[in-house]
């Protein structure tokens, strides 16, 4: 079948064994030392060697013991969101044939599905007496919702997954981790194993957790190195408890990192190297940029001695790495990666003098009369607006142009509704863009709905 | 305010944004030689849809496009009647 891996997670984990590290969650733990003589998986362990799993492990926790369990045990781990449909698991268990499913051992096992072995997760970890050999390199398969229809399954492994993590030598500081990502789903799933390979603990967000008790228990647990996405970071950014921990690393993702949130965060943590990331599930991590600006350096795009490269095709920034996916699972998948390896991100990149920008994706272009529109760009300059905490630029659909830029603007605590405000910021727009992408409707609202995953929400 | 004064006061709001400079607002000035250019009948038009409640370009059946200033006073009237 595969051939052995060099390393698994549990080889990882051996390395940073001895100093007492977890996985924090707000009250529970999972100690990282005891894997070598205990299991989650009770009884069902041995059964599961070799298998097609499907993991819905109910919460975090559970899903990280689960994982370092099951690298290089099962031939292949599908990972579920935590908010993933039952509708759904059909395709899923059919397209990875799948003949196993871990759940959550709280939970009820899973009605109607169709696998030769159902297997509760159970924490605390259980004595467990034979050590076992890892002989699989596991496909570690991740899901990312379409807009319609099932997910769609895109297949890394460690290797991929890891690639653009640097194992930190053993005389080097520990990292201890934190993220906002759910470690389900790619963002957190980096962050997981960052933590593994560093060295140190991890400390997650319990779902519905508060912004404050999540930052006065990462200050707790001495965090070091903290991911979130931007619109995350802005919640941090307006709440008192961000000065309860002070990290040496911060790290934004998942969306285009704005010069305000980059600027905003070198202030509040003047020690931090504040940096910006390129990833998605399909291509990976792109790339990292620690300059502290947003946007990234042009000579980034281009060859790498390594084979890896990155190229602007019709707008859209496409990538060719080693830390890709290697492909989606399922009958009727599109193709991942074209003829020369090279996985289409959709993002689409703007080149500036001599660095590239990130203006949106693809599909969430407006178009007013023919002229396209980025959200993210008018996005960047509004939130540059003193009073302006955060915004969500959308189309509205008009009929005269077909679409218009409208704007629902969040201020920042304290700033009132004053009348001008409205002009002002469509002012500081109509400075910085052409006519037809600043907004013709600025609307105050309270807050703005953000994804599962930490997004911004803009659909609907 | 009524829909005229309304649609008045917003036609110079947008002519002033866009800077765009407007000709005597006139009944039967022509809407092309307004000084509005179609991004400005845009914005207008989303601009009296929040304030008047109503699209007429897009909730009348029938749209036969108001060509001068007065028929675009009478067009929201109509609708908004």
């Amino acid at each position: 079948m595969s051939q052995p891996e060099s390393l698994s997670l549990t080889d990882l984990l051996k390395a940073g064994a001895g100093v007492g590290r977890a996985i924090g969650m707000m009250g529970a733990s999972l100690a990282l030392d005891d894997f070598s003589n205990a299991t989650s998986l009770g009884g069902y362990f041995d059964a599961l060697e070799g298998r097609s799993i499907v993991l819905m492990a109910g919460d975090q926790l559970k899903t990280a013991a689960a994982l370092i369990e099951l690298d290089g045990w099962a031939r292949r781990i599908v990972l579920c969101p935590p908010d993933l449909e039952s509708k759904h698991w059909g395709a899923v268990i059919r397209d990875a044939e799948a003949d196993a499913i871990v759940y959550g051992g709280d939970d009820p096992p899973p009605q109607g599905v169709d696998v030769a072995i159902l297997a509760p997760c159970v924490l605390p970890l259980q004595p467990r007496a034979a050590s076992t050999v890892r002989r699989f390199a596991t496909e570690w398969v991740l899901l990312t919702s379409g807009t319609t229809g099932d997910p769609k399954m895109v297949v890394h492994t460690l290797a991929t997954l890891t690639g653009a993590i640097t194992r930190s030598a053993p005389q080097a500081l520990v990292q201890n981790w934190a993220t906002f990502y759910d470690i389900r789903r790619y963002g957190g799933l980096q962050i997981f194993l960052r933590a593994i390979a560093g060295r140190g603990s991890l400390t997650l967000r319990n779902a519905g957790e508060t912004v404050d008790d999540f930052l006065i228990r990462a200050g707790v647990a001495g965090v070091t190195h903290i991911s979130g996405t931007p619109s995350h970071w802005r919640l941090v950014l307006m709440n008192a408890a961000a000065r309860r921990m002070d990290p040496e690393y911060v790290r934004l993702s998942g969306e285009i990192a704005d010069s305000s949130v980059l600027n905003a965060l070198a202030a509040l943590y003047p020690r931090a190297r504040v940096a910006h990331a390129f990833a998605s599930t399909e291509a990976g991590v792109g790339f990292e940029v620690e300059d502290g600006q947003a946007g990234f350096p042009a000579a980034y795009l281009g060859e790498r001695d390594n084979g890896a490269a990155l190229k602007v095709v019709d707008g859209s920034l496409a990538i060719r790495s080693g830390r890709t996916a290697l492909r989606y699972l399922g009958q009727s998948a599109p193709i991942l990666r074209d003829a020369e390896s090279f996985v289409d991100t959709g993002d689409m990149i703007e080149l500036r003098g001599d660095r590239g920008y990130f203006v949106g994706r693809r599909g969430g272009i407006i178009n007013v009369g023919g002229a396209k529109v980025n959200p993210e760009e008018v996005e960047a300059v509004i939130n540059m607006h003193a009073g302006v905490h955060a915004s969500l630029v959308k189309a509205r659909r008009n009929p005269i142009t077909g679409a218009l830029v409208a704007a629902d603007v969040v201020l920042n605590e304290g700033v009132i509704e004053a009348p001008g405000l409205k002009d002002e910021i469509i002012a500081a727009c109509a400075r910085q863009l052409a006519p037809y992408k600043v907004p013709a409707l600025v609307r105050f609202v309270p807050t703005l709905a953000v994804t599962p995953s930490g997004k911004l929400a803009r659909n609907g | 305010m009524t829909t005229r004064s309304i649609i008045i006061s917003q036609i110079q709001q947008v002519a002033a944004e866009q800077k765009k400079t407007l000709a005597p607002l006139t009944d039967d000035l022509s809407l092309l030689d307004s000084g509005l250019d179609s991004l400005c009948f845009a914005i207008l038009v989303a601009r009296l849809e929040d304030a008047i409640g109503v699209d007429p370009f897009t909730a009348s059946a029938e749209v036969k496009f108001p060509n001068t200033i007065g028929e675009l006073i009478a067009f929201y009237e109509h609708v908004a009647a």
